[in-house]
């Protein structure tokens, strides 16, 4: 079985997903993105799903789920390049995927993802003075 | 002589130039404008084929059911002088009084050979108003469906027209919207904001609602489906553009856009610059540091 590969690119995690997933695939993804940011101590998850030319309310759920655990193990999710037919169907169907961050390209993705860990640290620095 | 259509239209046949003249008169008489020179001859022209076809097709069949492909020719005809008509803007009662008219010289001519036979005259009157009657309706239809097609292509040039996309700076675009969204609209513009905020690599747009007349529950809908999508590509809205009418509306329909909202698109415009980290600078208020 294929499985999605994912890079870490300073303190953040990138995945790409470029296969049509399902069930296994996915349960398998969000085990191995949480044990990669427990592991690697990131604070920065980015989801590229440039390739994917449907996105159904599975997947939709999926890339929820990804960010609420995510944001329980203190690291943001930012998902990144997605299509505009994509982004029109999720909203017919309704799925405005509220909790997920979104960016246009991985560039913009990663400096989103670097200002938010900079705001928190900052957040951070408040509350201890 | 039979009193069949073709009876009738064999006298027409013998009488064609008096019965064309008649035509063109009783033509003149009926329209309400002057017609001008041009139009004259058009209507000359336009009479002469029609009563052309009408000998055409009577010699060629025996049937006088217009639909048939024996009529086809005259239904070209027909077809042709509605289309003209629709677009010089006729009314669809003038353009079905140029069958109509055919019927005054048309019985004239009828109660001068036919007469002084009661029964041949009610019979040939008869067939002369059923073929009329069925070629002026045919005309009517003629000249509604050359008006729908006029409408349908404003329609499209309409919806054209008015979704474009403007960049106002980098990674900044605008959407003017002028006029009601209604959901064809709708998707047009989505998918034009979108392609754009691709094309141009795009953070924020913002969205200039000074040309909606008004905006009720299914409007304000549209927006946010627009906005969300915009979102979901990651590129934030601003709206801009709102009327104190249409600010009324909003508050007492208890509508939530969940968006950040303007008064103008300048107020809009440096928001955006704000958030990219640019500003704009007033030179006259910074002494001693003019170019």
């Amino acid at each position: 079985m294929s499985e999605i590969p994912i890079l870490r690119i300073g303190d953040c995690l990138l995945v790409s997903i470029q296969v049509d997933m399902h069930d296994r695939l996915a349960m398998q993804l969000q085990d191995d993105l949480t044990q990669r940011i427990v592991a690697d101590r990131v604070h920065g998850v980015m989801i590229d799903i440039s390739a994917l030319e449907i996105v159904d309310s599975f997947i939709g759920r999926m890339l929820n789920n990804i960010a609420a655990m995510s944001r329980v193990l203190d690291a943001v999710t930012v998902v990144v390049g997605m299509r505009p037919a994509v982004a029109i169907t999720l909203v017919e169907l309704g799925l405005t995927l509220h909790g997920v961050r979104t960016a246009l390209d991985v560039d913009k993705g990663l400096a989103m993802i670097r200002e938010l860990i900079d705001a928190d640290d900052r957040a951070d620095a408040a509350r201890k003075v | 002589m039979a009193a069949t259509p073709d009876g009738i239209l064999a006298l027409i046949d013998r009488h064609y130039s008096s019965v064309l003249t008649e035509w063109l008169d009783s033509q003149k008489r009926m329209s309400r404008v002057a017609a001008s020179p041009e139009r004259q001859a058009e209507v000359t022209t336009q009479s002469t084929q029609f009563l052309d076809e009408l000998r055409h097709c009577a010699t060629s069949t025996t049937s006088d059911d217009i639909t048939g492909t024996a009529w086809a020719p005259m239904r070209a005809v027909l077809e042709n002088v509605s289309r003209a008509r629709a677009l010089q803007g006729y009314s669809p009662a003038e353009t079905a009084t140029f069958v109509f008219s055919l019927k005054q010289p048309l019985f004239r001519l009828m109660q001068r050979e036919l007469g002084r036979d009661a029964d041949r005259f009610a019979e040939a009157s008869w067939k002369a108003t059923q073929l009329l009657d069925g070629l002026g309706l045919y005309t009517i239809e003629a000249y509604q469906k050359t008006r729908e097609e006029v409408i349908a292509r404003q329609q499209q040039e309409l919806l054209e027209l008015s979704t474009p996309v403007v960049q106002l700076w980098e990674g900044i675009l605008a959407l003017p919207l002028i006029g009601t969204l209604d959901s064809a609209r709708t998707q047009i513009v989505m998918e034009n904001l979108l392609e754009q905020i691709v094309a141009r690599s795009a953070d924020i747009a913002i969205i200039d609602i000074t040309g909606v007349p008004t905006v009720d529950t299914l409007v304000a809908q549209h927006l946010i489906k627009t906005i969300s999508a915009a979102r979901l590509m990651g590129a934030d809205c601003i709206i801009s553009g709102i009327r104190p009418q249409i600010a009324q509306t909003i508050v007492h329909l208890g509508l939530e856009l969940n968006v950040v909202s303007k008064a103008t698109m300048a107020d809009a415009l440096a928001l955006a610059l704000r958030r990219s980290g640019k500003a704009i600078v007033d030179r006259s208020r910074m002494p001693g540091r003019e170019a």
